[in-house]
């Protein structure tokens, strides 16, 4: 190799290793930082998480090899199937955000004076914080003086304290969940509307479509890397769903609106916690739902990505 | 990346100060005491030990209360103070069972605190040694709005059937008997304590929460059927479940609710509520069982010497400072709280006078539910009381699940 460049090429004494592999290697270079931590502290602790979880261990003592014990005890616990039943009512009722932003992005698609205004507003719950929205609805429901609290009062005659009813705390939570989530689908949506071509609405009306039949058959099958995105940020929100429960409920009333992601982390990391190993079981499950959806995703991007060519 | 490399910078820094080499005669003491008062109590606390011992130095790492929980975990482990503040009870049996506590059974014998400081050496002992030294307390018991009792015409009572029949008053009045928030939880832990306490008394009650009684035991049955004597006909404030403890504050400041089962922290926030002190009274909590010696909830703040200390022998001078008279009579002062050392002087304001008389007569101290009982079990104990006070008819169900947990911990 270096003979037969030697050969070719004249000016090979500067030629140096560098020079000759520079476009393989740069694209390593660009990618080994965020490779890196990406193995660190994404790879390592998944499998890390993985091996805890076949311990019983209370982060500072010695560790018990306790096989599938932790696994065992996750699947005759009470408060884990609450948890779980908590997290499929998130994935559902939280995917009513994709239509909301759909319809609100759609309204919102207008040139009016001031519609920058109003974009900006409605997109205005998911600039602030979590934390911010669980306050606020907090008090929204809160038993007194909460607006909502008051309106049940006056409208059925018995007010009910959303947030300590164990029948409504999940959907009270998921309701405050949805106040952020729906501004972002719909900053999603008018992104993609912007790009729906005019030509296609055009053709549409020339054929007599309108209404919904122009939103179905014209609009949305421009929009589908827009929904694709608002599901995927949708799924993983309602996943990850950890800070409106902490926030509002800490779990409460007796641990009913917890989710998995609460529940890990009341078990290993609060203040009545520290069971490593049976925290790290929860996450290991909830991990296993993730990789259901993620690898879904990730199939459906490789597909699209091949046939799009 | 700019972010991560700044924070990994800044970690290489903390890590660089905290492994600093130890001078001759200092000592480093990580305490949460961030509050005002709490803060003030320890600045005259170090600069007062530095001006008895001249040749020591102080060195103070004062944490945010929340996040001190899980660091103390880390500095325990990876770089250890000379000294830390802790809780008594079994609050700190992780710590000692895991030897990250020093056995200071020395300082105790050396200074007679098992004399000046007899009410706390149960709770600050265990496997026979002590592990720290305890430098306040406060009382529990219920806190009543004086001016409601005097305007419905209710005498103090003094025991169950006097507290139902007041209650029963209170509640035709359309006011609400009991103020509570049992979001936090642990507020539900004093209503439990002080039932078991009375119904079954203090040697029961420290096997409970030992883990030594199973939840489904008769007796403990016996404590919820009482407890139901109140939740049944509503004597506690609605929606209690989704409130702080602070925010059942205001509903007894504006008269909604008569009595509250609280520390003595509360008579701050009910007098910053607006109530002046004379509306405010205190009353220990009334008899159930007739004859039983009465034992109440005073939770103990400590001081210990992890087992990885550098400077063992200035921490045990510190320890053994910490312990006398004086120095608890002014710590306390500012605290408003209780000194443990029974030499200390009485403390001024009314509250905490009787609180200090209760306490001196007390037949023993608990510590709170959520110290006596180990946490895992505190967490689920409390979660079953605030359900028993919700829906009081599933007692038999929140019961097995709480036996279900014992049961586990105890193997």
């Amino acid at each position: 190799m270096a003979n037969s460049a030697t050969i070719a090429l004249p000016d090979v004494r500067t030629t140096t290793y560098w020079r000759r592999n520079q476009r393989k290697l740069a694209p390593v270079l660009f990618l080994a930082p965020g490779v890196l931590m990406f193995l660190v502290y994404v790879i390592a602790p998944i499998f890390q998480s993985i091996w805890i979880s076949f311990y019983d261990w209370d982060g500072i003592g010695a560790k018990t090899w306790i096989g599938i014990g932790n696994y065992v005890e996750l699947f005759d616990d009470d408060a884990f199937y609450t948890s779980l039943q908590n997290n499929i009512l998130w994935l559902v009722l939280y995917m009513l955000a994709v239509p909301a932003g759909l319809f609100i992005a759609i309204f919102l698609n207008q040139t009016v004076t001031g519609i920058r205004i109003y974009k900006s507003l409605f997109f205005f719950p998911f600039v602030i914080s979590q934390v911010v929205v669980g306050l606020i609805f907090s008090w929204f429901y809160a038993p007194g003086f909460g607006l909502f609290y008051l309106f049940l009062e006056e409208v059925i005659g018995t007010p009910i304290a959303i947030l300590a009813d164990e029948r409504f705390v999940t959907y009270g939570i998921i309701a405050a969940g949805l106040w952020p989530q729906i501004a972002y689908c719909m900053i999603l949506y008018l992104t993609g509307l912007n790009n729906v071509s005019p030509d296609q609405i055009e053709a549409g009306r020339l054929d007599g479509a309108k209404g919904w039949r122009m939103l179905w058959h014209v609009i949305l099958p421009q929009l589908k890397p827009a929904t694709f995105i608002a599901v995927v940020v949708t799924v993983i929100g309602a996943l990850r769903s950890f800070d409106l429960v902490s926030i509002m409920t800490d779990g409460g009333p007796y641990g009913s609106s917890r989710v998995l992601s609460f529940y890990m982390y009341e078990q290993a990391l609060s203040e009545y916690g520290f069971r490593m190993g049976y925290g790290a079981a929860i996450a290991v499950v909830l991990f296993a739902i993730m990789m259901v959806f993620i690898s879904g995703f990730i199939w459906r991007m490789v597909r699209d990505e091949r046939s799009g060519g | 990346m700019k972010v991560l490399l700044k924070s990994a910078l800044l970690g290489a820094a903390a890590g660089m100060l905290l492994a600093a080499p130890v001078l001759a005669g200092e000592l480093v003491i990580n305490t949460d005491t961030t509050d005002p008062a709490p803060k003030k109590a320890f600045e005259e606390l170090i600069s007062d030990f530095e001006a008895a011992n001249p040749g020591i130095k102080v060195k103070w790492n004062n944490f945010d209360h929340e996040g001190y929980k899980s660091s103390i975990r880390n500095f325990l482990t990876a770089d250890a103070p000379d000294l830390a503040n802790w809780y008594a009870g079994n609050r700190m049996a992780p710590f000692v069972k895991a030897g990250l506590f020093e056995d200071v059974s020395d300082v105790w014998k050396e200074n007679g605190l098992d004399d000046t400081l007899k009410s706390a050496a149960a709770s600050m002992t265990i496997d026979g040694k002590k592990w720290g030294v305890p430098y306040t307390y406060y009382q529990w018991g219920i806190y009543y709005r004086k001016d409601i009792f005097e305007k419905q015409g209710i005498a103090v009572p003094k025991t169950w059937d006097e507290l139902k029949a007041a209650c029963a008053k209170l509640k035709a009045a359309g006011i609400a008997p009991f103020a509570i928030g049992t979001k936090p939880l642990w507020p539900t832990g004093g209503w439990f304590d002080y039932m078991d306490l009375r119904v079954n008394g203090y040697e029961f009650h420290m096997d409970l929460t030992a883990g030594k009684v199973p939840y489904t035991d008769p007796k403990v049955k016996a404590v919820f059927a009482k407890w139901a004597e109140l939740v049944k006909p509503g004597y506690f404030v609605k929606n209690h479940a989704a409130l702080e403890w602070q925010d059942a504050v205001p509903l007894f400041v504006q008269g909604k609710a008569a009595m509250y089962l609280m520390g003595n922290f509360a008579v701050d926030v009910m007098k910053n509520g607006g109530l002046k002190p004379e509306q405010i009274g205190f009353m220990q909590f009334p008899e159930i069982t007739p004859g039983l010696p009465m034992a109440e909830d005073a939770p103990t703040d400590t001081i210990h010497i992890p087992s990885g200390a550098k400077n063992k022998e200035d921490a045990k001078k510190f320890l053994a400072f910490l312990a006398k008279p004086e120095t608890q009579t002014k710590m306390n002062a500012t605290l408003g709280q209780l000194p443990v050392n029974n030499k200390s002087e009485k403390p001024n304001d009314p509250f905490l006078e009787q609180g200090f008389t209760m306490l001196s007569n007390a037949y023993a101290l608990a510590q709170f539910y959520d110290r006596d009982a180990s946490a895992e079990m505190a967490k689920a104990g409390m979660e079953g009381f605030q359900q028993f006070m919700v829906k009081p008819d599933n007692v038999d169900k929140i019961l097995d699940k709480l036996e279900k947990t014992r049961a586990r911990l105890a193997k």
